[in-house]
This record gives structure tokens, C-alpha cells and sequence, in this order.
């Protein structure tokens, strides 16, 4: 077993199990911080597929700005009475017969499922470089771009206009 | 890099457990918070999938542009819920999901 294969098991890992503590935690904040290991683990993920642009963004966007709005949002809807944030659970037998039946049709579908496979192994050659994603961005991809900039402005003016006190 | 241990149905096994870990977030968890979180670990579970598809699969890098849109996506979503979540703590003082049930009374 090489190095990176020990990389990449610990990788994954830390990302499934810190998962598994976002689920299964009691407490609020402790989940919020396990999302960030988990979070951090996907972007090691991304990582070992060369798409470091990615990583990159996974840690600022993520990390540094969904999770901290998370972590806000978690602490602003607290009374400042209850100690302790408790997150319990409701319907878990249901919740567990669904999960477990998801889980096994996903991975029946990964087992049997027989993907394309292209004459060259591709995996060597491919570099998702910072540059091809920018001109990929500004040709083939404009009008998604686009639309992405007009989704971002209507979600901002939106949760503005939806979180102002309504006295004046 | 592709070894014996990284290949795509590893990645393919990673997204799935995080997508299911996802799922059970979202169907167990009370709090609205909670439930934001679980979504949040489904959008990774999908960007996993697309960029591992794009690495072992493709020449072109299509993958990683739909993982890009699909970051925009997650940062929207969470925006405008946690706004929604808020509004609602304002108006009911909890952001339980069983006790946000006034529409069915």
C-alpha cells in the first residue's frame, strides 16, 4: 500500500466519520464544528482528483462562509436560558429503514452498474488547471454563469428583504 | 494518481455514505439548523460524485463547472433558509420542526 493510499483512507475517513458526528452528535455546536472536519475532508477529496481550484473554493466558500452562517444561525435561535443545545431526534426507525434502504440501493447501483470506460485511462492526463475553468467560464458556459450571478443577487436581496424587522 | 485503493468506486462509496448521512440528517433531526447541515453534506455527497466521474471518466472538465454551480447553489440555499429559519424563530420562538405546526391546527 503506498503513502497516498494512507493519505487518502485517512482523508476519507475524516470526512465520512465527522459526518457521522453531524448526524449523531447531541449537541448543536459540536455538530457544526464536525461539519468543518467533514467539509476539510472533502476538500482533501478533491485534492486527490487534481481539481485543486476546487479545494481551494470548498475551504473559502464552505468552510469560511456557509459554515460560519450556520454556526450564526444556530446560536441566534437559542434562548440564552437553555445551557445546552440539544438537537434529539424524531422518527428515527423510520429515518434508520430509510437510510439503510437508500444505502443499499445506492451501492447495489455502484456495484452493478457498468459505467463507460473510455479506451485511454484518462486519469493521467486530465488537470482541471485554473485557467481552463476560467475559459470554460467564458465561453461554453456563459449563460450558466450568468444565470448563477442572477441567482446570487435575487438569494441576497432576498434574505435581506425577508430577515428586516418589519417596525420601522 | 490511480492506485488499488483509489479508484472511482471508492469515490463513488464515499458520496453515497455522505449522501446518506445526508438524508438521515434531514429525516431524524429536529432542529431546522440541523436539517440545513444535512443538506449541506447531500450538495458535497452530489460534487463528489460529479468531480470523480469527471477525473476517472471524461477528457474534459465539465465536472468540476457543475461542481463550481452547484457551490452557488449550496451558498444561496443557505442564505435565504437560515433567513426563513430566523423569521420563524422570531415569529414562534422555536426552530423545533414538530412544533412548527400551525398550519395543521
Amino acid at each position: 500500500m503506498a503513502g497516498s493510499d494512507i493519505v487518502f483512507l485517512l482523508f476519507a475517513a475524516i470526512t465520512i466519520g465527522s459526518a457521522a458526528l453531524v448526524v449523531f452528535s447531541k449537541r448543536i455546536t459540536y455538530a457544526a464544528f464536525a461539519l468543518m472536519f467533514s467539509l476539510f475532508g472533502v476538500a482533501g477529496l478533491y485534492v486527490f482528483l487534481s481539481a485543486d481550484f476546487l479545494a481551494a473554493a470548498q475551504v473559502i466558500i464552505y468552510v469560511g462562509g456557509i459554515l460560519v452562517l450556520l454556526l450564526f444561525g444556530a446560536l441566534l435561535t437559542v434562548k440564552v436560558s437553555s445551557v445546552t443545545v440539544t438537537t434529539k431526534s424524531t422518527q428515527r426507525i423510520w429515518g434508520t429503514i430509510t437510510g439503510i434502504g437508500l444505502l443499499v440501493l445506492v451501492l447495489l447501483i455502484i456495484i452493478r452498474a457498468d459505467w463507460f470506460v473510455p479506451e485511454k485511462d484518462p486519469g493521467d492526463i486530465y488537470f482541471a488547471q485554473s485557467w481552463q475553468i476560467g475559459r470554460q467560464l467564458m465561453t461554453e458556459y456563459l449563460l450558466p454563469f450568468e444565470i448563477a450571478s442572477i441567482l446570487l443577487l435575487a438569494a441576497l436581496i432576498g434574505a435581506m428583504f425577508m430577515i428586516r424587522s418589519e417596525d420601522k | 494518481m490511480i492506485t488499488q485503493v483509489i479508484t472511482l468506486d471508492s469515490f463513488l462509496i464515499i458520496g453515497a455514505a455522505l449522501f446518506i448521512l445526508g438524508i438521515l440528517a434531514v429525516l431524524t433531526k429536529r432542529n431546522a439548523i440541523s436539517v440545513l447541515m444535512g443538506i449541506e453534506l447531500i450538495l458535497n455527497a452530489a460534487n463528489i460524485n460529479f468531480v470523480a466521474f469527471t477525473f476517472f471518466r471524461s477528457y474534459e472538465i465539465h465536472g468540476v463547472l457543475i461542481a463550481l454551480f452547484i457551490f452557488v447553489i449550496g451558498v444561496s440555499e443557505a442564505a435565504v433558509a437560515l433567513a426563513i429559519v430566523l423569521n420563524i424563530y422570531r415569529n414562534m420562538q422555536t426552530v423545533n420542526l414538530d412544533e412548527v405546526d400551525s398550519l395543521k391546527k
